[in-house]
């Protein structure tokens, strides 16, 4: 439907004043470049430190500045962190969009606007806020150059004063934001307080949403999933990182980069305690990583989807010639260039097999900041131990967007390095061969080079157990043959599912990564709003382990929920059970770039199983624009 | 009669590798041997060394020398990238790495670009015969201009001069040779053991099989007849204690990082290898008249590696203990802290 459809929908029913508390998603609409990352987050941790559970998440474009982006903050009094699909306040600042902007509201929202936009001649079933923020913004910031940034700053102080966000809170969210820079602070402080004041003089409220103080944040931490996986490396000990800038992994490396100059620099000599080289490309960054494992070190590289393409051929050596890597797959939209700055689980399959030739790799996938921090331990351990690649399948919604968690806790378990051959194990097997299966779970002993151990001579041409250089069919088959041992060992080590099995539920409902949020808003909504229960598993890594098939085979019919067009993970599951077991797997599939919601999941999900979905007037499904190469 | 042994009290046996499965007579068997004596002669670990490759019939090679080192022969073109990652892991290691001039020039040029830049510590050879060898004698990116293959075709592209590249780009110590010349292409290799940074050493090594006829540029004859030596090049190690008398200048003296001494004779007035603009001009000159300038192109002895510049510690990274490598508690915390 048109846009202008939806201005003449049902007249608004403003009239029924109920308050909507702790309930609610905010838009931010900007401009890319203008400095409203900062505002957006400190309005996001001043809900967080009014005990109100929050989540934030950025859609923006592929550019520097001048093009327009979103900023989308839901406070969820239940603790939903998934996207919320309606908006019910926004922030109209950007020209650009705001008629869209405004036009694409469901009734009875509350829009802030730029008063010289004259968006409340657009609409009369919202509630309108105008604000001149230029003439608020030049008494308060005498430089005319830093206008356009601290203007932002003057919403902030607007959103508290009509949600009811204690302003001293918000002061502290600013600190925190700005750190150390004491000249910024006191800039943006004046802004917002700038803010506050004309709300209070001059805006009625008139709209029914409110933060309230809530306890459900103690303790919490705010992180960007990137962040939290970076956290992870360190920790792991990773030595060598060699990656190549890609939206949306690079914040992955440069997080990476500043932790490990905080705190991996030896006390003693002042000297790194680890490497990190930005390569000219993603193949020569795997290149590196190889090279680096080969030798002994844990290494790792960050990319997304174009980087995993070009590093098909290195993938393909690891896995044959047997080196650990670690590589991070944040994953992003599309074929090709895609929508480089939105979020998909589209690498699925190429990841599984990447590479030519018979591969195949174990995949981790986390869902939550907290797993990128452990599963970034996990993949270092499972690289080693199986001396192969291990893809940490995680996407743009998780990595870079900001996400409440519990703090992380400190690693227990020491680290696994695997089968490295020491001199007590050569005499004890008393003959060593590289790819030898010694233990009968496909799993080698290596050296590495400087260890006095005996040397080899590892190649991607075909080898015997002993690593020589063979093209006999049978070396082959039985090489082959152990690498598929050695996969299916690696089932009982990855990470297991999660599961949740509900007594009487006929429906399983099976998910991935970010997807997790909204699965669980979602059987929520069919649970109370329908009556229809649903078990749910979380998987978490490939090869699958046993307890994916007896999911399957504990319920009726099963719901894949996958953000991605060709039901991938679907497919993976196809590719290893039986007719009978794929015969009740079915498919919920989102892929137009924004994080998956609830209401979307919900409403495939009761089509499906033959309920009367209302087809209300879906607004814009989001934040999007065309034009402007 | 007993074995020679070297300083470290090793055999030239342990220095030797596997049987070579190239051509009778090809250039890289001739190089693989001076790789031997120059290692065993320096007395450099076996056990230390590695042993880096891409593909194609050079990239074989590395499995004929020096059998107790450890080997990786990885992808087309990537061996830089490989070489680069081991080398971060363990900066103890020595390490050689054998390429060929498709491998290098054309799939493998943008890795070698950055290996360039980087001045990593590593010896970077490239064995040219202006063609690929095992998929039947195509031209390379190093073909020269005008020359012919068996079936008649003639090249009508410009040579990639892999050393002109390798001095722009910033390589730290440029050679070039042919492997028929053993008394010149050992002493390189020998410097190129004493060298701190990148070595890039082209060493013509013509292909029997599929270019070394009538009309190529790349054959035993012509390469002999088109050797324009720019100096007489001696290396004398820092654990031997020899001197070397020579005419005031006739001779130059470069001193390497680790004490070791470059002797080189000058056949030619005004040459100096470490004059980069002069090195340029020389290597063009010389291309011009359709010869090959060989020796000790272009040397800077005292620039940074890679490895230096990265401020590493002095273990390997690869085996440091896990308390150099997992930060304590307290940083977790101070981290957290700041999140909240």
């Amino acid at each position: 439907m048109s846009p202008t459809d939806l201005a003449v929908q049902e007249q608004h029913t403003s009239g029924s004043q109920q308050r909507v508390v702790n309930d609610f998603s905010i838009q931010v609409a900007t401009v890319n470049g203008s400095g409203s990352q900062t505002a957006n987050l400190v309005l996001l941790r001043s809900i967080l430190l009014m005990g109100v559970p929050v989540s934030g998440k950025n859609m923006f474009p592929s550019n520097i500045a001048g093009l327009p982006t979103w900023y989308t903050i839901r406070a969820s009094k239940r603790g939903y962190i998934g996207r919320k699909k309606e908006v019910d306040f926004l922030v109209a600042m950007n020209p650009e969009t705001a008629k869209e902007d405004v036009l694409t509201l469901e009734a009875g929202a509350a829009v802030v606007y730029d008063e010289p936009l004259k968006l409340n001649a657009l609409r009369n079933d919202l509630i309108f806020y105008p604000v001149p923020f230029d003439k608020l913004v030049a008494p308060v910031c005498p430089d005319a150059k830093l206008r356009r940034l601290v203007r932002n700053m003057i919403y902030d102080g607007i959103m508290a004063k009509l949600l009811g966000i204690d302003l001293s809170l918000m002061e502290k969210a600013l600190s925190k934001q700005l750190g150390r820079k004491a000249k910024a602070v006191t800039l943006n402080q004046g802004a917002l307080k700038a803010g506050w004041d004309y709300a209070e003089a001059n805006l009625t409220k008139q709209d029914p949403f409110e933060i309230q103080p809530m306890n459900e944040t103690a303790g919490k931490i705010l992180i960007e999933g990137n962040a939290a996986a970076a956290i992870g490396c360190m920790m792991a000990g990773v030595t060598v990182v060699a990656w190549y800038p890609i939206t949306p992994s690079s914040s992955l490396c440069e997080s990476l980069i500043g932790y490990m100059k905080k705190y991996r620099i030896d006390k003693e000599t002042g000297k790194a305690t680890f490497a990190i080289v930005q390569a000219e490309d993603e193949i020569a960054s795997l290149g590196m990583v190889i090279g680096a494992s080969w030798a002994g070190a844990r290494s790792m590289t960050a990319t997304a989807g174009p980087g995993i393409s070009l590093m098909g051929e290195f993938a393909g050596l690891a896995y044959y010639a047997e080196t650990p890597a670690v590589i991070f797959d944040v994953q992003r939209v599309g074929p090709s260039t895609g929508l480089p700055t939105r979020t998909a689980q589209g690498d699925v399959l190429s990841a599984a097999f990447l590479s030519h030739g018979d591969t195949k790799h174990i995949l981790i996938i986390p869902s939550s900041v907290e797993e990128c921090y452990t599963m970034a331990m996990d993949a270092f351990d499972l690289a080693e131990r199986f001396q192969t690649p291990v893809f940490v399948m995680m996407d743009l919604d998780l990595g870079m967007n900001n996400w409440m968690s519990d703090g992380f806790k400190y690693p227990e378990k020491p680290i696994d390095r695997g089968k490295l051959l020491t001199a007590d194990a050569l005499k004890k097997l008393g003959e060593w061969g590289r790819y030898k299966d010694v233990d009968g779970d496909g799993i080698p002993y290596r050296t590495i080079p400087g260890d006095k151990m005996p040397a080899y001579f590892a190649r991607g041409s075909g080898h015997n157990a002993k690593g020589q250089y063979s093209e006999r069919p049978d070396d082959y088959v039985e090489n082959m043959d152990r690498l598929t041992r050695k996969f299916e060992t690696a089932r009982t080590y990855v990470p297991k599912p999660i599961v949740d099995r509900v007594a009487g539920a006929k429906i399983g409902l099976i998910g991935f990564g970010t997807s997790h949020w909204a699965i669980g808003e979602s059987r929520d909504q069919l649970r109370e709003e329908t009556d229809v229960k649903t078990s749910y598993l979380r998987l978490r890594a490939y090869p699958f382990t046993t307890e994916l098939g007896e999911f399957i085979d504990a319920h009726d019919r099963l719901y894949v929920i996958e953000q991605n067009r060709d039901a991938q993970l679907l497919q993976l599951m196809k590719l290893e059970y039986s007719p009978e077991r794929c015969a009740k797997l079915r498919s919920v599939l989102h892929y137009n770039g924004l994080p998956i919601d609830a209401r979307s999941i919900t409403d495939d999900v009761l089509a499906q199983e033959g309920y009367e979905v209302a087809t209300k007037a879906t607004p814009r499904v989001g934040a999007g624009m065309t034009g402007g190469e | 009669m007993a074995v020679k042994l070297n300083r470290i009290g090793l055999e030239p046996q342990i220095y030797k590798g596997g049987k070579t499965t190239l051509c009778a007579g090809c250039g890289h068997n001739a190089i693989s041997e001076r790789i031997i004596d120059a290692f065993f002669e320096m007395g450099v670990e076996p056990s230390q060394v590695i042993k880096l490759s891409g593909i194609g019939c050079s990239s074989k090679s590395p499995a004929y020398f020096l059998g107790g080192a450890h080997g990786f022969n990885a992808v087309h073109g990537r061996m830089p990238s490989v070489g680069t990652g081991a080398m971060m892991a363990n900066k103890k290691l020595v390490a050689i790495g054998i390429s060929g001039d498709g491998d290098t020039g054309a799939i493998g040029i943008g890795q070698f670009v950055h290996l360039m830049r980087r001045n990593l510590p590593i010896i970077y050879i490239i064995e040219d015969n202006g063609c690929y060898g095992l998929t039947k004698g195509q031209f390379s990116p190093t073909a020269d201009l005008g020359s012919k293959l068996k079936t008649g075709v003639v090249n009508d592209l410009p040579p990639i001069d892999t050393c002109a590249l390798a001095i722009e780009l910033g390589a730290t110590f440029v050679a070039r040779s042919f492997s028929g010349d053993k008394k010149q292409l050992l002493a390189l290799l020998k410097a190129a053991l004493a060298h701190r940074g990148t070595v890039m050493l082209d060493v013509l090594s013509p292909c029997v099989t599929f270019n070394d006829h009538e009309g190529s540029t790349k054959s035993y004859a012509y390469v002999k007849d088109h050797d324009d030596p720019l100096e007489e090049v001696s290396f004398v190690p820092f654990f031997e204690d020899i001197s070397v008398d020579y005419e005031p200048g006739s001779t130059q003296e470069v001193t390497m990082h680790d004490g070791s001494k470059l002797y080189l004779k000058k056949l030619e007035e005004g040459y100096d290898p470490t004059d980069k603009i002069g090195a340029m001009k020389r290597l063009h000159e010389t291309a011009r008249r359709g010869e090959f300038a060989t020796g000790l192109i272009y040397i800077e002895p005292d620039r940074d590696d890679f490895l230096e510049q990265m401020n590493l510690i002095d273990e390997p990274l690869a085996t440091l203990p896990l308390e150099k490598v997992r930060p304590g508690r307290e940083a977790l915390e101070e981290i957290m802290e700041s999140l909240r």
